[in-house]
């Protein structure tokens, strides 16, 4: 779907970067100054890398070597950057037909209709992009971008200017638009939650070159990467299915392939795909099979690898079936004689999966 | 109320600031663009090119307009040659002595107000599909009214205000290129006509107030509907 392979210089930093990148979602992930926004741009047409090759469903945009350089309006690319940046001048209605208006001939439309529905648009679209909300904002945005007929939709933090209660509200219409649209997107974030809820590919970048790619579980379960993944935000991926529904209880149960989970109840149908994140600082460890404990959640593995860490702290991978992070003490390390090939009992509180973490 | 006389003064003054106006706007857009959005050698040239009119005494101003657009200039005689068209002691001298002069005026309005347009809009209307004439037309000249107007009426008034370089280009000629400014001198030169150079003054500052709360009226209002403020 996409083949990347770029080299610029701006100022003193270096953006060296190659991948490839399947149909889905292709989150791009690092810390600020990474140099994420730049490689959108230059994806976009809106700077120019100094070499290199851009190709996105095997139209070349971009090639050094064959003067190929697409204009931006060429490359049609849908955008939605992190600020929206809606037409003051022109209707929520207006700033949504706007790239409508100008999709050649021969591509077929995006239906106008549906796009407004589904991004729940229809009662704003009279309204000034002023008298909008930063959540409305960045919906209409993303519609406006969607109606381009993009052949990629590029999205530059298009939550980062919101609080957590907006971002959880549009993250939803990201997903439903994925689904029923069919399109491929480049998500740009460095908020790991957003990115194991949408994305199914992962790129790592730090200091202007690619430190890892691949599946999503994959990339956030290797320890060499947890510089980079972030420690507070540490945690294992786990993919999963919903099998049963507790009404009394109000708990959902959810199996995987270490076993089962129990949540409290979700709304959903019995076998719907869903991925959670479990973070390292909410597993706790125990030699002996806990017993009488409130945790609902225990799963027997062994101690794959402990990581090397200079605070009080380190992250222990255990191999439950699949892989779990869990964060203890040094000294309950030492206590416990925690070391790979040990067998351990993992628990994970089923209040410690957010619904923020889910997907 | 008026006099014929102060009548044709005031309709000739009106006649002589919309051609000029008129006839200024593409040109000036198109400079302040220049201005605002290019980077060019001679940027710098220009920029003092344009605003020389600010600085530059107006009769010097229309002594240079007489050397070049004369019947004898070079761009004077051409016009008469190819065009049968005088610019001297004609009105279209007025009001080319008046554009010039308020050309800085309408340049300098229109470049501010394009320069806070956000570029980032444009930008998006880019990746949008959008070719760069079209996201001028469609994003950056819409956002740029409150400036165009601000810009149009500014050069309004001081094109009803001219008068050294009209003076020294197109002459003193009645009902022709004599302005309100002119006819107010005209009448001083003469033994009392204190009074009616008091009523063309009083006709002169109506007329800019007119035009200036106008402006401000207008601008706000062009803002409101463009969703700037």
């Amino acid at each position: 779907m996409l083949d990347i392979s770029l080299q610029t210089r701006i100022g003193d930093f270096e953006i060296k970067a190659a991948f490839q990148a399947e149909a889905g979602i292709t989150a791009l992930f690092g810390p600020s100054g990474a140099g994420k926004t730049s490689l959108v741009n230059m994806l976009a047409g809106l700077e120019r890398p100094a070499r290199g090759r851009i190709v996105v469903w095997d139209q070349v945009l971009f090639d050094s070597e064959q003067g190929i350089d697409l204009s931006p309006e060429q490359r049609r690319l849908g955008y939605v950057f992190q600020e929206s940046r809606l037409f003051p001048h022109m209707t929520v209605a207006g700033n949504l037909s706007y790239g409508r208006a100008l999709v050649p001939k021969g591509v077929a439309l995006v239906d106008y209709d549906a796009v407004v529905d589904l991004l729940a648009l229809r009662p704003l679209l009279v309204r000034r992009p002023k008298t909008l909300s930063g959540g409305e904002r960045q919906r209409v945005a993303i519609g406006r971008a969607i109606l381009a007929a993009p052949r990629l939709l590029l999205m530059d933090e298009p939550l980062a200017n919101l609080d957590a209660p907006r971002r959880a509200e549009i993250l939803p219409f990201i997903e439903k638009l994925r689904r029923e649209f069919d399109i491929s997107i480049v998500y740009v974030s460095h908020n790991m939650d957003e990115i194991v809820r949408l994305a199914d590919q992962l790129i790592v970048m730090a200091d202007g070159a690619i430190a890892a790619q691949g599946p999503v579980d994959e990339i956030t379960a290797r320890l060499d990467l947890r510089h980079l993944t972030g420690r507070w935000d540490a945690g294992a991926v786990l993919s999963t299915t919903v099998a049963e529904q507790d009404d009394v209880d109000k708990l959902t149960r959810l199996s995987f392939q270490g076993g089962d989970l129990w949540l409290p109840q979700l709304d959903l149908g019995l076998g719907s795909p869903l991925r959670i994140r479990v973070h390292a600082r909410d597993v706790s460890l125990a030699l002996a099979p806990p017993e009488q404990v409130s945790v609902l959640n225990v799963f027997t593995g062994e101690v794959i690898e402990v990581g090397a860490d200079d605070g009080p702290q380190v992250d222990v991978l255990i191999d439950i079936g699949t892989p779990l992070w869990a964060r203890i003490t040094k000294r309950s390390q030492r206590e416990l004689n925690i070391m790979p090939g040990r067998k351990v009992h993992a628990m994970i509180k089923a209040m410690a999966v957010d619904r923020s973490g889910l997907s | 109320m008026l006099s014929p006389l102060e009548i044709e003064a005031l309709s000739l003054s009106l006649k002589v600031a919309l051609w000029a106006v008129a006839c200024s706007l593409v040109p000036g857009i198109a400079v302040a663009w220049l201005l605002a959005r290019r980077e060019f050698p001679g940027k710098a040239l220009l920029d003092g090119v344009v605003h020389l009119p600010l600085v530059l005494p107006p009769v010097a101003l229309g002594y240079v307009l007489l050397v070049l657009f004369g019947r004898t200039g070079p761009l004077g005689s051409w016009l008469h040659d190819w065009f049968g068209i005088n610019l001297v002691f004609s009105w279209r001298g007025a009001a080319l002595a008046a554009a010039v002069m308020a050309f800085p005026l309408l340049v300098r309005a229109v470049r501010l107000s394009m320069e806070a347009v956000d570029r980032h809009l444009e930008t998006a209307a880019q990746t949008l599909g959008a070719k760069p004439g079209r996201v001028f037309l469609t994003i950056t000249l819409p956002l740029t009214t409150p400036g165009i107007l601000t810009g149009v009426l500014l050069s309004f008034i001081r094109c009803l205000g001219e008068f050294g370089a009209t003076i020294t280009f197109a002459a003193n000629v009645p009902g022709e290129t004599r302005t309100l400014p002119l006819a107010l001198y005209t009448a001083l030169q003469i033994p009392g006509g204190e009074a009616a150079a008091t009523r063309l003054a009083l006709i002169s500052v109506a007329l800019a107030i007119i035009a200036l709360v106008a402006s401000q009226y207008l601008a706000k209002q062009v803002s409101k509907r463009i969703g700037l403020s």
